[in-house]
This record gives C-alpha cells, sequence and structure tokens, in this order.
C-alpha cells in the first residue's frame, strides 16, 4: 500500500469519486487549475476536465457559488464537493448551510435532497493568525440535519471523505491542516514528522469507506479516557506516551452523530475524563460531550470530566503556542483527572 | 438555432503558464479621451466612464484630457517618493519573510499607485477602510515605517499585540481602519461609517478597496445597495490587479463588461480608471471625494492594474499564469510612469530618481534595525502572553479571569 499524506488521500478520495461517478462535481475558490492552495485537488482538473473541476468565484455564499451551488446542484442529482478555502472563511456561506442546506429534506418531506460535502482546512497551529486558524465545529454540529466529520490520519481522510459523499446528506468535512503533512504532538517548532511513518499514513488506491458515526479507540488504557478528534488526537497520544500516564485515547472522527457507544463502554471503565478541543472553551463541542458523559454515565464517574480547550479569546498569532493545548497542557489534564 | 442548447460554462483565462501573453484583445480607450462630467452629475452620466478607462498620462508620459488634475511637482514628487518607499519597503520585507523574520508577508508590487495616489487625492482625516494590499496608503498618510515593520515582525512594539497576521495594520490615529482577513467586508463597513460622518454633519468621508476577486463576495453587492439607498458619502474601489490568487479576474466578472459596470445598476457613479497612472487615479479619487463631500453619494472606482508578484509568500504564481506576464502588461509600471512624466516635464531626472532609490533603502534598513531591536517573532521579545486575554472585552469576566490563571500567567 503506498504512503500518503492526509492531502494525497483527499485527493486519492477525490479521484475515486470522480472516476466512478459522473455526477460527482468539485469545485471552490483556487481548486480547479491551481488545485487549491493546499493542493487537495491538485491534478484533477487536467485528468476529469474542466466542468467537474472547476474555479468558483469568491463567494462562499450565493447560490452561484460554493455551498449554495451544492444545495442547488445536489436538488438536480449531482454529488457536489466544495472546498472552502478555510474553516474560517465559512462564515459568509453560514444562511444557505444552516437554513437551506441542512433542512432541504425535511422541508420538504423528502422529496428533495441536499448530499454534499463542504470540505474546509481547520484548526491552527500554522502560525496562520486568526483568519486562518479556527475550528468553527461547534456552529455546525448545532444544526439539525448536518453531519460533521473530523479525520485525524490519511487513512481516515480518504475512507470518510468517500463515506460522506455516499451519505445522501450534508456533510461539513474539516480536514486538521496542521497534520496535512505528518502527526504533530504538541510540541511547537519540533520538526514535523512524517505519514510515512505511520499506520494510518498506508492507503489502499482504490476505494474504501471509513463508517460515519463510529469512534476509534487508538490507545486502549485503564486509568482514564481521554476524547479528542483532529490533530488533538495525536497531542493526547503524545502527552499519555510521554506522562507514562495508561490512557484511553478516542479518536472521534463523526461529531455529528457522534459515537456515544464507544465513549460510555469506555468512560464505565475508567471513570475519569479528558474531552479535548482546539476551539474557545464555551459552547465548544466538549461541553456536548461532558453533558452526555455525565447523564451517560455518573455513577461510574470518579472525577469531574475534565474539559481541555482553546481559551475564550479570538486565535492570536504570536502567541499561538499559549493558546493551543500543547503537550505539557495534555499532560497537565491528564494528571488533573487521573489524580482526582 | 434549433441546435442551440445550453452547455456547462466554466470560463478560462486568456493565458496560462507557457503562453505567450498577448494583451491587445483589451483593446484599452486611449488616455485623454475620456470626458469629466462635473462632479455632482447624474450616475448615468458616468455610463461611458464604467466601461472606457479615465487616463491621463499618455504613451509619451504627458499628461492629456479633461481629467489631468494639473498637480503642482512638489505632489508629484512626493507620490513618487512614496511610491518607491513602497516598493523597496515590500522588496525588502519579502526578504525578511523568505530568512524567518515574519510568518507571512503579501506585497503590493505594481500597484503603488493605487493606494499612494487614492490617499493622497483625500483628507489626511478621510476615513480608510483598505485590505491588506495598500500599505502605500499608510507611507501616503506618514505611518512611522518602524511601527509598521514592528507589526510585520509582531514584536514587543507591534501596535496590534501579536494579535494579526503582517501586514494586516490598523492605525486609529491615522484614520486607518483594522485590516481583516475576511475579504470584503470592510466595503459595507465603509458604507456605514460614511452615513455615521453624514449623519452627524460632517464634511469626511470613507473609503474602501478590495480587489477583484472580491468582488464576488455577497459584501459587495450589499455596500453598493445601501450606498446607493443612503447616497453615503463614500468611495467604494476595486482593484483589479487581474488576479485572485490563482484565478483570473474573469471568475468573478463573468460576462459583465467590467467591474465598475456593475455598479451603474446600482445607481452608483461607476469609472473606470488606469490604475497605473498616478495622476488618472488622483483624478478620479479627487472627483468621487468632491462627490460625496458635496452630496452626490458613491463612486465605485475600478483600478485596471496588474498584481505583479505573487498573491503572497504562500503561493508561486508561475504554476498558474505565464512567467513575464507583467512585462507585456500595457498599462506599464506605475513607478516608471510617473517617473518619466517628471523628467518630461523636467522636474526630474535620472540621478535625483537614483539618489531617491538610495534614501528609501538606507531608511528601510535602517528602520528595520531599530524595530528588530524591539524583537522579532521568532526570538522575542514579544507583547507579554497574558494580552492575549485583553480586549476580548473592554473588562475580562470570571471566565477570562479564570483561563488566564490556568495557563499560568
Ligand atoms: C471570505 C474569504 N474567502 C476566502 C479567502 C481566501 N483568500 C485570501 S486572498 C484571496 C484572493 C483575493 O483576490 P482579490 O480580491 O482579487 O484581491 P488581491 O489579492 O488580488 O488583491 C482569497 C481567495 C479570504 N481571505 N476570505
Ligand atoms: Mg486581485
Amino acid at each position: 500500500m503506498p504512503a500518503m499524506n492526509i492531502i494525497q488521500a483527499l485527493n486519492s478520495a477525490m479521484d475515486v469519486l470522480l472516476d466512478a461517478d459522473p455526477d460527482v462535481v468539485i469545485f471552490g475558490e483556487d481548486a480547479g487549475y491551481f488545485g487549491g492552495v493546499f493542493k487537495a485537488t491538485d491534478g484533477l482538473q487536467a485528468k476529469y476536465g474542466l466542468d467537474r473541476v472547476f474555479d468558483a468565484p469568491i463567494n462562499e455564499a450565493a447560490i452561484a457559488a460554493i455551498a449554495a451551488m451544492a444545495v442547488g446542484m445536489a436538488a438536480r442529482g449531482l454529488k457536489p464537493i466544495a472546498e472552502i478555502q478555510f474553516a474560517d472563511y465559512i462564515f459568509p456561506a453560514i444562511d444557505q448551510i444552516v437554513s437551506e442546506m441542512s433542512r432541504i429534506r425535511y422541508r420538504s418531506a423528502g422529496q428533495f435532497t441536499s448530499g454534499c460535502v463542504v470540505r474546509s482546512p481547520w484548526g491552527g497551529g500554522i502560525r496562520g493568525g486568526q483568519t486562518h486558524s479556527m475550528s468553527p465545529e461547534a456552529f455546525f454540529t448545532h444544526v439539525p440535519g448536518l453531519q460533521v466529520v473530523v479525520p485525524s490520519n490519511p487513512y481516515d481522510a480518504k475512507g470518510l471523505l468517500i463515506a460522506s459523499i455516499e451519505s445522501g446528506d450534508p456533510v461539513i468535512f474539516f480536514e486538521p491542516k496542521r497534520i496535512y503533512n505528518g502527526p504533530f504532538d504538541g510540541v511547537p517548532d519540533k520538526p514535523l514528522s512524517s505519514w510515512a511513518r505511520h499506520p494510518k499514513g498506508e492507503v489502499p488506491e482504490e476505494r474504501y469507506t471509513v463508517e460515519l458515526g463510529k469512534a476509534e479507540i487508538v490507545r486502549p488504557g485503564e486509568a482514564c479516557t481521554v476524547i479528542a478528534y483532529g490533530t488533538l488526537v495525536h497531542v493526547a497520544e503524545a502527552a499519555a506516551e510521554h506522562a507514562g500516564i495508561d490512557a484511553e485515547i478516542i479518536d472521534l472522527k463523526t461529531l455529528v452523530p457522534y459515537d456515544i457507544e464507544t465513549i460510555a463502554a469506555s468512560v464505565n471503565k475508567t471513570g475519569r475524563v479528558v474531552v479535548a478541543q482546539e476551539a474557545p472553551r464555551t459552547s465548544g463541542f466538549a461541553a456536548e460531550l461532558a453533558a452526555q458523559i455525565q447523564e451517560e454515565c455518573f455513577y461510574a464517574l470518579e472525577a469531574p470530566v475534565f474539559r481541555l480547550t482553546g481559551w475564550d479569546t479570538p486565535y492570536p498569532h504570536a502567541h499561538e503556542w499559549a493558546y493551543f493545548p500543547t503537550r505539557d497542557r495534555f499532560i497537565r489534564a491528564l494528571k488533573t483527572v487521573t489524580e482526582a | 438555432m434549433s441546435d442551440a442548447q445550453s452547455r456547462f460554462h466554466v470560463p478560462t483565462p486568456p493565458f496560462r503558464p507557457g503562453d505567450a501573453p498577448d494583451f491587445s484583445y483589451l483593446n484599452l480607450p486611449k488616455a485623454g479621451t475620456a470626458k469629466r462630467p462635473d462632479a455632482l452629475a447624474s450616475w448615468r452620466e458616468t455610463s461611458d466612464l464604467a466601461v472606457g478607462l479615465v487616463g491621463v498620462l499618455d504613451h509619451n508620459h504627458q499628461a492629456v484630457g479633461d481629467w489631468d488634475p494639473r498637480l503642482s511637482p512638489e505632489i508629484l514628487r512626493e507620490g513618487l517618493s512614496h511610491m518607491v518607499l513602497t516598493r523597496i519597503y515590500d522588496e525588502r520585507m519579502l526578504k525578511l519573510q523568505r530568512q524567518g523574520k515574519m510568518s507571512f508577508y503579501m506585497k503590493s508590487t505594481g500597484e503603488e499607485a493605487v493606494s499612494v495616489a487614492g490617499a493622497m487625492a483625500m483628507r489626511p482625516t478621510d476615513m480608510a477602510f483598505p485590505s491588506y494590499r495598500q500599505q502605500g496608503l499608510l507611507f501616503a498618510r506618514g505611518r512611522d515605517i518602524v511601527d509598521m515593520m514592528c507589526h510585520c515582525i509582531s514584536n514587543s512594539r507591534d501596535n496590534l499585540k501579536g494579535r494579526q497576521l503582517p501586514v494586516h495594520y490598523a492605525w486609529a490615529e491615522g484614520h486607518v481602519f483594522t485590516i481583516s482577513g475576511n475579504l470584503g467586508t470592510q466595503f459595507p463597513q465603509a458604507v456605514g461609517y460614511a452615513m455615521a460622518c453624514a449623519y452627524k454633519g460632517e464634511d469626511r468621508i470613507a473609503a474602501s478597496w478590495i480587489g477583484d476577486g472580491t468582488t464576488a463576495e455577497g459584501d459587495f453587492h450589499g455596500a453598493l445597495t445601501l450606498a446607493s439607498t443612503y447616497r453615503a458619502p463614500v468611495i467604494l474601489n476595486v482593484v483589479n490587479n487581474q488576479w485572485a490568487i490563482s484565478s483570473h479576474q474573469n471568475i468573478a466578472l463573468g460576462d459583465a463588461p467590467t467591474f465598475a459596470a456593475k455598479g451603474l445598476g446600482y445607481g452608483v457613479a461607476s469609472l473606470r480608471v488606469d490604475g497605473n497612472d498616478f495622476l488618472a487615479i488622483y483624478a478620479a479619487t479627487q472627483w468621487a471625494a468632491e462627490r460625496a463631500r458635496k452630496g452626490g453619494g458613491a463612486t465605485l472606482i475600478e483600478l485596471f492594474t496588474y498584481r505583479a508578484d505573487a498573491h503572497s509568500t504562500s503561493d508561486d504564481p508561475s504554476k498558474y499564469r505565464p512567467k513575464g506576464e507583467f512585462d507585456s502588461w500595457p498599462l506599464g509600471d506605475p513607478i516608471e510612469r510617473l517617473k518619466q512624466h517628471l523628467i518630461g516635464k523636467g522636474e526630474w531626472d535620472e540621478a535625483r530618481h537614483e539618489k531617491l532609490e538610495e534614501t528609501m533603502t538606507a531608511l528601510v534598513v535602517k528602520s528595520y534595525k531599530e524595530a528588530e531591536s524591539h524583537g522579532t517573532l521568532h526570538d522575542g521579545p514579544l507583547a507579554p502572553t497574558e494580552s492575549i486575554f485583553e480586549d476580548v472585552y473592554a473588562r475580562p469576566d470570571w471566565r477570562l479571569r479564570r483561563q488566564r490563571q490556568d495557563l499560568g500567567i
């Protein structure tokens, strides 16, 4: 199996989808000829033509452009994959996504559907400043009708993307750009390691899916449960390793619908939990997880659920590492729950 | 036409890597041919101007026609000096970015006249809502270069406390609004600011700049709608530098004749201007400023120019457009054109120009030394870490106070 990084795995997923189904179309700002600013669609226009993979005007919002165009196209039976250049730039599209895309099936009692994928590079750790670093997943997990996916490695990225387009419902697909080219252990300024040395860096060329709504235990353990997604899965692993704490680490992969069975089984076993997100703390997705755990596992809990999050500030540029939940902050969180 | 049939259409740019660019298809009207209506004329009288081109400097670098603003040699030399400084500053900052002194940089090479002439033709107290590519505006308004550099290298003297990416300046004292990374948001903001000036009975106006690609955003259309409805004293500039990262301007333009023409549909006076002609930009801005100040409302100005370098330090333009396209650009280089104009008038010469470049280079080098003495992004000192919790609100609430403790500071 070839080693791929996340960008290559996404590219391979789109290649497979374009090849198999003439109804799949891909578009976004700079996503056509140039292949996207992160190169996820590189070479696809040359291979499949201008009408399958094309550039969109800079308008995340309107019917004529990305998110909304996805709704209009899906209504006509296409399977669009739209790229929003950075998750931070998804907000002009919020009306189309929240009021329209998410509800087409519901409000038409199933006569119309809006199956599509909105891909977007997400998260910080690349010195992107406040407009290239955000993790806005919680805005979308709050919207009935949307599925929200965040892969943490190349294998899952490909399988989840294919599963997303095949699900028939809209998916907001956030890609942790910090780990596009290699896993990150949450120690700033350390040289990047490569996906080639990671088991999930091996990606089949052909079509396969990774089931939506299923989490994965990436490190079994007894001392506590850690629930993370995206970049922080790797930071959690590094923290457990470094501190010698026998944490059970769950890679959530799908935020909506999230895999409560896997979570509850683990928490009922360990009784101690850290839920992690890079986004600001208040009303973040970690709060949803903490509340659900409290309802499902209250009598198994031995310590308060710990939320490890970004701060309630915009994402700073120069002080990025004071904001990011680094390995050291993760270790403190693990110690807090295991020593409580 | 019985076999006529709708086909899915996606525009392509005229030239891609490997092509030899030939811009003769643009058919640009000659300098001096555009008529200059009264500044309070109906927007309808700008219909020809929106699809034509306001130009003053002709191919011999002479000022011709109705739009010649008849500027004194002092003003022209001042404009030249700001433009030369802008170009040298950009070059230097790019080099420093390559050396790792800052995280990111965006040049305005080839477009210096847009921001310098635009700023000089307004009053220093008029409010500016620029994009990330109008650094010339700051020089024209007298912003301290060391302060600009300190922002770009995010050090302890950065007036934005390291919170923003480089080139996203903000300077309240100089009436320059905080620059956003989110495209287009400043356009309706400028309209609102202008409406507030009118509401307060001031004779200040506002101006904003966005790129060709950004006109596709809803905010462009919202700004024009509201500017027309409320007859806001605002100048709405579209800097058409032909490219939006890798997308040619035709991706945003569609089948419209020009970006300026889009303003007419909103009932807004609209001009297309040679964006590499200092005199034409100055004259058009002066016209629009007078119109705004006297109650005539908004003007949309398309500045027809060319982005001579990469979009930012994150892209390689040779991947999506022919190398050397700028050399074939029919409207030339704005600095060279103003320089030749001054020389033609006997108000400048090569030796003085060389001296100017030397002076500006020395200024930039010396300023950077001073800026660096206040720290750099990688080696510090930066703004104090706890400052990340400031300015979220006027007063931090319990959450931020507790989070600051959690961070251990
Ligand atoms: C809302 C939003 N969408 C996308 C982007 C990403 N982006 C940054 S600059 C740019 C191109 C802008 O082109 P143009 O408006 O022509 O301005 P220019 O860079 O040429 O000055 C894009 C797509 C963004 N910053 N904000
Ligand atoms: Mg542009």
